[in-house]
């Protein structure tokens, strides 16, 4: 157990040093210098000099990504450009609506993924099980943007349901704030659940056709026992590498879900600091979104070793 | 002399007869050319020009005259859908040839030599992994600004992983097979190896995988360009489009459907082939299905 996990540690520990160099690198070649963007055109050059002395931009690049990197671990992600106020600030507004809004789309997808996969895998070459997955194949190619512009028609143009954007805040009581992110969260979740209904299929299938459930099954065990604990576990880790892969595609989801109902979430911080450009909201923001998907597929790996028990007796 | 695949061959007409009843490749096929031939229709005609801004015909309903609608500009919404899919088509092409240009080397190089490279190959796919596409592309237009050149480069770099680990897993199945051993004993080195007897076994794979990045590739530019980082106006592209739609959901709603319905089909066209094509290829996959 603790070689796997240890080794696991590491390399999602690399990555993410690895990522932060290659996220720094980027935006150090972009052109557009932080202090003239602050002091607008008018500043002379003197003083531009003395505010890039202040933000350390004249120190040398290494140097300068090691107080960057350092800040990160301790939560400090400097001022932003444009607002003036510390990141930190940007981003913990920010996140309350995006990690919210990600969790229920993958809490949904889930829920609706892994029934459809148990019933079609059981009902195998039946008619239900390819009608579940003719909408499924839909699913997959359907853009989540244009799902989402057709639920707002429909449920906020049509039949004035749900509200077609904006965020009232959790201030206004959890209620009205989780029905603005219903939307959104149906709208992401509904592609990544065909897919993940595709591959639940498939590993159920490969599961029913081993030795052990036959035996499971004469023994007399019911079917539905079978599928649940025995077909299901073992099925579950193709189902939870796509789940990982998948977070990865919902946060990336949100940026762009967001900014199609005027959430004001991670996503549309990136955009307008992008827009502005606001390089250390966009550093920031970027590394957040990057640690969040290494850090979710550490836990993936991590749980293939609860899932399977060959990987924890490893060494 | 050249020694390939140690399973009888398959006859050209045997596979071209199993395509015909496969119907998942049948219905595929038969999107994605038509996807095509329109894309390639749209050089020589459509029913009306998109550069053309009507403005007294603006935000009209489909009808006869205009079978999609028209958009706020009165242009043509089924003209416009006809140009834009030489912009998907084109950008999700040049991607998949970039990852596949690039990350097949690196794969089929890693699995040849193993150890050290083979490694350092896979930690390099964590990192690139690590950035969900969208990210890398807004990072990159936020270099380089929009446009559809960047959008095709973030798309690309998403894809040299992929295919680097399918060629990977792929070859790595090849190697230990009996022909490649009689190969490494008539004196062959593993770039030749690689190149006569690796690449061909592992064909079908990359065209599988082609196909499923083709439609990702399709899927991403019209994010991109529909949050304003893809291709750029006037040139038709659907995410553009829809981009255009939203605000104008009440008063035209078709502005919306036409350009999505043709996103949906398109990729729904290019996954059923995918996998009609993994079907006829390899009657393993057949058996999970």
């Amino acid at each position: 157990m603790s070689a796997y996990l240890l080794k696991r540690l590491i390399i999602a520990a690399a990555t993410l040093v690895l990522a932060s160099m290659v996220v720094f690198a980027v935006l150090e070649i972009i052109p557009g210098d932080p202090a003239r963007l602050m002091l607008g055109m008018n500043a002379s050059a003197e003083q531009v000099e003395v505010l890039r002395n202040q933000m350390g931009l004249n120190a040398p690049l290494a140097l300068r990504y090691l107080h960057w990197a350092g800040g990160l671990l301790s939560l400090d992600f400097g001022r932003s450009y444009t607002y003036s106020v510390p990141v930190i600030d940007l981003v913990r507004e920010r996140v309350v609506v995006s990690l919210p809004l990600a969790l229920i789309a993958l809490a949904l997808s889930t829920a609706i993924a892994i029934p459809v996969g148990l019933f079609s895998a059981s009902r195998r070459g039946r008619a239900g099980d390819a009608i579940a997955m003719g909408v499924a194949q839909f699913g997959v190619a359907v853009p989540n943007f244009w799902f989402a512009l057709m639920l707002i028609y429909l449920f906020a143009v049509w039949l004035r349901l749900v509200p077609a954007g904006g965020f009232p805040g959790w201030g206004a009581g959890a209620w009205p704030a989780l029905k603005s992110l219903l939307l959104p969260a149906v709208a992401l979740a509904l592609p990544q659940a065909a897919i993940l209904a595709r591959v639940a299929r498939s590993a159920l299938i490969e599961v029913l056709n081993e030795d052990y459930i036959r035996t499971a099954r004469a023994k007399g065990m019911p079917y539905r026992a079978v599928l649940w604990r025995h077909a299901l576990r073992n099925a579950m880790i193709p189902v939870l590498t796509i789940l990982g892969l998948q977070f990865a595609f919902l946060l990336a989801g949100t940026i762009i879900i967001e900014n199609v109902f005027y959430l004001p979430g991670l996503g549309r911080l990136l955009f307008q600091a992008i827009t502005q450009r606001d390089l250390i909201v966009v550093e920031s923001v970027v590394m957040l979104l990057v640690a969040a998907v290494i850090a979710v597929n550490l836990l993936v790996d991590l749980s293939y070793a609860v899932v399977d028990p060959r990987l924890r007796s490893r060494q | 002399m050249t020694l390939h695949v140690d399973i009888p061959e398959e006859t050209l007409a045997g596979i071209l007869a199993k395509a015909f009843r496969n119907r998942s490749f049948l219905v595929g096929f038969v999107i994605t050319a038509l996807v095509g031939a329109v894309a390639v229709l749209s050089y020589a005609w459509t029913p009306y020009d998109v550069t053309r801004l009507v403005i007294s015909d603006k935000t009209l309903a489909p009808s006869w005259a205009h079978w999609f609608g028209t958009d706020h500009f009165g242009r043509d919404i089924l003209s416009m859908i006809m140009v834009g899919a030489r912009n998907s088509i084109a950008v999700a092409l040049v991607a998949v040839g970039i990852g596949m240009g690039v990350g097949v080397p690196l794969g089929a190089f890693a699995a040849a030599r193993g150890g050290l490279a083979d490694e350092a190959l896979m930690r390099l796919n964590d990192l690139v992994f690590a950035f969900p596409a969208l990210l890398s592309a807004i990072m990159i237009t936020a270099i380089f600004g929009p446009g559809a050149i960047n959008a095709i480069i973030a798309i690309g770099i998403f894809n040299i992983p992929v295919f680097a680990r399918v060629a990977r897993a792929g070859a790595l199945a090849i190697w230990p097979r009996e022909f490649i051993l009689a190969a490494r004993a008539a004196g062959k080195g593993p770039t030749l190896i690689t190149i006569e007897h690796i690449l061909p076994n592992i064909a079908t794979l990359l065209l599988v995988q082609g196909t499923i990045q083709f439609a990702l590739g399709i899927l991403a530019e019209a994010g991109l360009s529909y949050v304003g980082l893809g291709a750029q106006p006037p040139m038709p592209s659907w995410g553009r489009m829809l981009f255009d739609a939203q605000t104008r959901m009440v008063v035209a709603p078709w502005m919306a459907i036409f350009p999505g319905m043709a996103i949906a089909v398109t990729v729904l066209g290019l996954n059923l082939l995918g996998d009609g094509i993994a079907d006829i290829l390899d009657p393993k996959s057949r058996r999970q299905r």
